[in-house]
Formats: C-alpha cells, sequence, structure tokens
C-alpha cells in the first residue's frame, strides 16, 4: 500500500519536474542539470554501497571482536561520526597527497561519504543485532552453533528487517551530502546549478529544477527501501497477526 | 576418572555460580546416571534454572567442576591438569547436550523443518536429505507432522514447543535438559507437551533433568525428584519420598503452598 503511495509520488515528482522543466525558460537548463545529476546519482550509489559495506564488518568487529580489533572498529567509528564529512573530504583530497596518495576526484568523494555514513550506519548495524532477542543466541548455543554461524543464519536475518527504515535515513543524509563534493572540483547537480546561475542569474527556474531533481532521488530511495523492509519482513511475520 | 560405561552422566561437582555477591548455587553436588530422569523443584531464586544454564554453557560457574559423560565440561585435561575448557572443547562435549527452553527461542525466520534441520546440517555435517528426513520423523513423533511447513508464528505456543523439542533432539543429544517448559504456555496446551516428555521417556534412551512447576507430572515421571533451596539440594529421593513424606520442614512448606495454589 504504502509502496503504492510512494510510487505514486515519484511519478508525479518526475511529471512536475518535466512540466516544468518544460517552459521554455526552464528547458535550456535540463540537459545541464542532468548531467550534474548523473554525477550525484552516481555518488549515491558508490557512497551507500560502501557504507553498508563498511558498516557491518565494523559493527561485527566492535561487537564480536578480539581487543585490537575491536579498538580498530572502534576508531573508524569515533573518527567518522565526530568529524564532519566536509573535513573528511578535504582531507582525503588535500592531505594525502602529502602522503604521496593520490586519488581521483570522484573516488575520494565515494570513499569519504561512503565512510562518514558507514560509521553511523555501524551504529544501526549494532542497535539491529543487539535487539535480537537474547533467547535466540541461547538456542544457538544449544544447538552447538559456533557464534559466526549462528550469526549468519540466525541473528543477522532477524536483525537486516529492524535496521532496514534506518538505513534509509542514512542513505538519504548520504545523497544530500553529496552536495559537498562540489568543494573537491566535482561538477554534480548542486555545483552545475551554481555554475549555470553564475552566468544566466535564472535563479528561480536553476534552483527549482535542483530541488525537484533531488526530491526524486530521495523519493526513489525511500520506496526502494520500504520495497526491501516488506521483502525482509515476508519470512519473519508470516502468519503473524 | 569415573569408569565411562558405568559411571554418572551428568556429575557436578562442588559448583558454585555468584552474580556479584549473591550465591546462586553453593558447592552443589550432584550425580545423574544414563537414563534417569531427574526433576528439579523448589522456589523461584533457589537456582535451580541455574543448574541447566550452566550445564548448557549459558552460563560460567565460578567453582568446581561439571563432568558430561565421564569428561570434564567446563575444564580439559591439560599438562596433567584442569585448565578451564576453550571454546573448541566445550562445542565437543556440549554436543552431547540438548535443551528445551521455557520461551522456545524457535528461530521466527524459518519453518518448522527449517527449525529442525538448520544445526543437523551446518554442526553435524549431516546430508540435508538425511537430515530432512529424521526432522520429518521427529516432527512426526511430536504430533506435527502436517505442520512442517509452518512458521512458529503460525504455530500455538504448545506446538511451539513440541517443535523446540523436537530441533533439540535432532541433534541427538544423550541428556536433554527442560527448562520450565511448559510455564509459559495457557492451561490447556500443557498437557500436549507433557505427553511428548512422556514418550520421549519411555521410547528413548535419554538422561533428563527437568525444572518444573507440573508436581504431579514430576511425581508421575521421575525416578528422583530434587528440591532445591538457597542454592543447595535441600531434600532429595524418590517422588514418593519427597512427595508423600518429606522430612525437611522446608520442603513441607514449599510442598503446601505449592499443593494449595495448584
Amino acid at each position: 500500500m504504502a509502496l503504492r503511495t510512494l510510487a505514486v509520488c515519484a511519478i508525479v515528482c518526475f511529471a512536475a519536474g518535466l512540466s516544468v522543466a518544460s517552459f521554455a525558460s526552464f528547458r535550456e537548463f535540463l540537459p545541464g542539470l542532468l548531467q550534474g545529476a548523473l554525477v550525484t546519482i552516481e555518488i549515491t550509489i558508490g557512497g551507500c554501497v560502501l557504507a553498508v559495506l563498511v558498516a557491518v564488518p565494523a559493527a561485527l568487529a566492535k561487537m564480536y571482536g578480539p581487543r585490537p580489533v575491536r579498538w580498530l572498529a572502534v576508531g573508524y567509528i569515533e573518527i567518522f561520526r565526530g568529524t564532519s564529512a566536509l573535513v573528511q573530504l578535504f582531507w582525503l583530497f588535500f592531505v594525502l597527497p602529502h602522503f604521496g596518495i593520490l586519488l581521483e576526484p570522484l573516488t575520494v568523494a565515494i570513499l569519504a561519504l561512503g565512510l562518514n555514513v558507514g560509521a553511523y550506519g555501524a551504529e544501526v548495524v549494532r542497535g539491529a543485532v543487539s535487539a535480537v532477542p537474547r533467547g535466540q543466541w541461547e538456542a544457538t548455543v544449544a544447538l552447538n552453533m559456533p557464534r559466526t554461524l549462528a550469526l549468519r543464519r540466525i541473528i543477522l536475518p532477524q536483525a537486516l528487517v529492524a535496521m532496514i527504515p534506518p538505513w534509509g535515513n542514512l542513505f538519504i543524509e548520504l545523497l544530500k551530502a553529496t552536495a559537498l563534493v562540489s568543494l573537491i572540483t566535482i561538477t554534480d547537480l548542486a555545483f552545475k546549478a551554481q555554475q549555470m546561475n553564475q552566468i544566466t542569474f535564472k535563479t528561480l527556474q536553476i534552483f527549482t529544477i535542483v530541488l525537484v531533481f533531488y526530491l526524486a532521488i530521495s523519493t526513489v530511495i525511500t520506496a526502494g527501501m520500504r520495497a526491501l523492509e516488506n521483502w525482509a519482513a515476508r519470512g519473519l511475520a508470516r502468519g503473524r497477526q | 576418572m569415573s569408569d565411562k560405561a558405568n559411571g554418572p552422566m551428568v556429575r557436578f561437582e562442588k559448583v558454585t555460580k555468584r552474580y556479584g555477591a549473591l550465591t546462586v548455587l553453593d558447592a552443589l553436588d550432584l550425580e545423574i546416571a544414563p537414563n534417569e530422569k531427574v526433576s528439579i523443584i523448589g522456589p523461584s531464586g533457589s537456582g535451580k534454572t541455574t543448574v541447566l544454564r550452566m550445564l548448557m554453557t549459558l552460563e560460567r560457574i565460578n567453582d568446581g567442576v561439571i563432568h558430561v559423560d565421564g569428561e570434564p565440561l567446563t575444564h580439559m585435561q591439560k599438562g596433567g591438569g584442569l585448565v578451564p575448557a576453550d571454546e573448541r572443547h566445550l562445542r565437543r562435549v556440549r554436543g552431547k547436550i540438548g535443551m528445551v527452553f521455557q520461551h522456545f527461542n524457535l528461530f521466527p525466520h524459518m519453518s518448522a523443518l527449517k527449525n529442525c534441520i538448520e544445526a543437523p546440517v551446518n554442526v553435524l555435517d549431516l546430508p540435508r536429505k538425511e537430515a530432512e528426513a529424521r526432522a520429518a520423523e521427529l516432527l512426526d513423533m511430536v504430533g506435527l507432522g502436517d505442520k512442517k511447513g509452518h512458521f512458529p508464528s503460525q504455530l500455538s505456543g504448545g506446538q511451539q514447543q513440541r517443535v523446540a523439542i523436537a530441533r533439540a533432539l535432532a541433534m541427538r543429544p544423550k541428556v536433554m535438559l527442560f527448562d520450565e517448559v511448559t510455564s509459559a504456555l495457557d492451561p490447556e496446551l500443557v498437557g500436549e507437551v507433557l505427553n511428548v516428555i512422556r514418550r520421549l521417556g519411555t521410547e528413548h534412551n535419554l538422561t533428563m533433568l527437568m525444572v518444573t512447576h507440573q508436581m504431579g507430572f514430576a511425581r508421575e515421571f521421575s525416578d528422583r525428584v530434587c528440591f532445591f533451596y538457597g542454592g543447595r539440594i535441600c531434600e532429595q529421593g524418590t517422588p514418593d519420598e519427597l512427595f508423600g513424606s518429606p522430612r525437611q520442614e522446608r520442603t513441607k512448606q514449599f510442598l503446601s503452598a505449592v499443593l494449595e495454589a495448584g
């Protein structure tokens, strides 16, 4: 039900975007802004994937790892949660070259935003795993399962459902944070808009389109996460009234 | 070391469990013979459930040694002495023990059948076909042959508890622990679970240790009943001795209080 509402929302947003842009004065900005939007989408997807890939091991390391590994995970989480994404971006882009590490701007963008959101994501994963009732762990001990097997087959699948909605929030945060990457020479949606605005001064048209674009992308994320949540909950909630 | 063939299946040797300043079990000595059915009764806080949880290695012990089937569970031989067991040793000895919990603890994301084959396939490395056949047999035995594909949330409490019993049996334990397995059930569902346990007692070679509030069942089913009070066995004996002519004042008080309530 909710999924359909969201799908309708996305279509309406898209249609609104198109109709707004179909005014002649809007239309001239579309191709350039679409180009920027593609870059934004690229960084968002890359960042989201990296965030998940980092968050799960970081959370598990923090919870169950041997002491040095746990410290490493805690260090990562606290550093990336406790400093601003902008500073992380700058650090990777301007400081790493001093150590002889030169990365592509796009790589830096994905790395910084992915690691930043991954640190928050690690806490989301940790919370969801801790929320699985203790009795589930005890059952795995009684069945003599090794801990890794218990995590993989019993605990994580149950935690998954609880962690999807907060991940949706984080992904949208990440999308919005991509606007920072213009500061390291990447021509994303926000930067493209500023560029065009400085040349044409058509602020109303340009930033209205940008607004609609961001909204459309975040709506797609929300709808996707809702679908994922329904899928994951199906096994758990079967027959539950 | 005790003779494996004739020695006790389970032996607690001066086992002590403390939570901070509170001593839950105080130098407990308890032997259970192979195939013996022992019930543990007593007021809440007397340490009865802790006995089972320590045997299942869900709780660490602070002092003493627990032996299972002739070898130490909580410790292992090393350099001529006993040292605390490592994970590998624990897993090897723990495999002889199965447990059924008060709140079933079934895996909610798996069907009844999957609940019963998950550990046999992944822990015992049984071929899936064989594990499925065995699980189906066990589910038949607990009267749920027609519910294999059902998820826990689609089953009543009594049915869930019977799946939990089948799941524990699928690991072929020598010792089965039952921790207040009917306490979370509606009264009308208690009988079906007790019937399954009754059948297990007669048809399987199992050592059974149960914490229970079902005095009638304990009396009829057990070979021996232990009355716990304040972290110690206050009195033990055959059901007839303990229920028929208790010697200790505490036992008399407890029994009269329970029988009045029941």
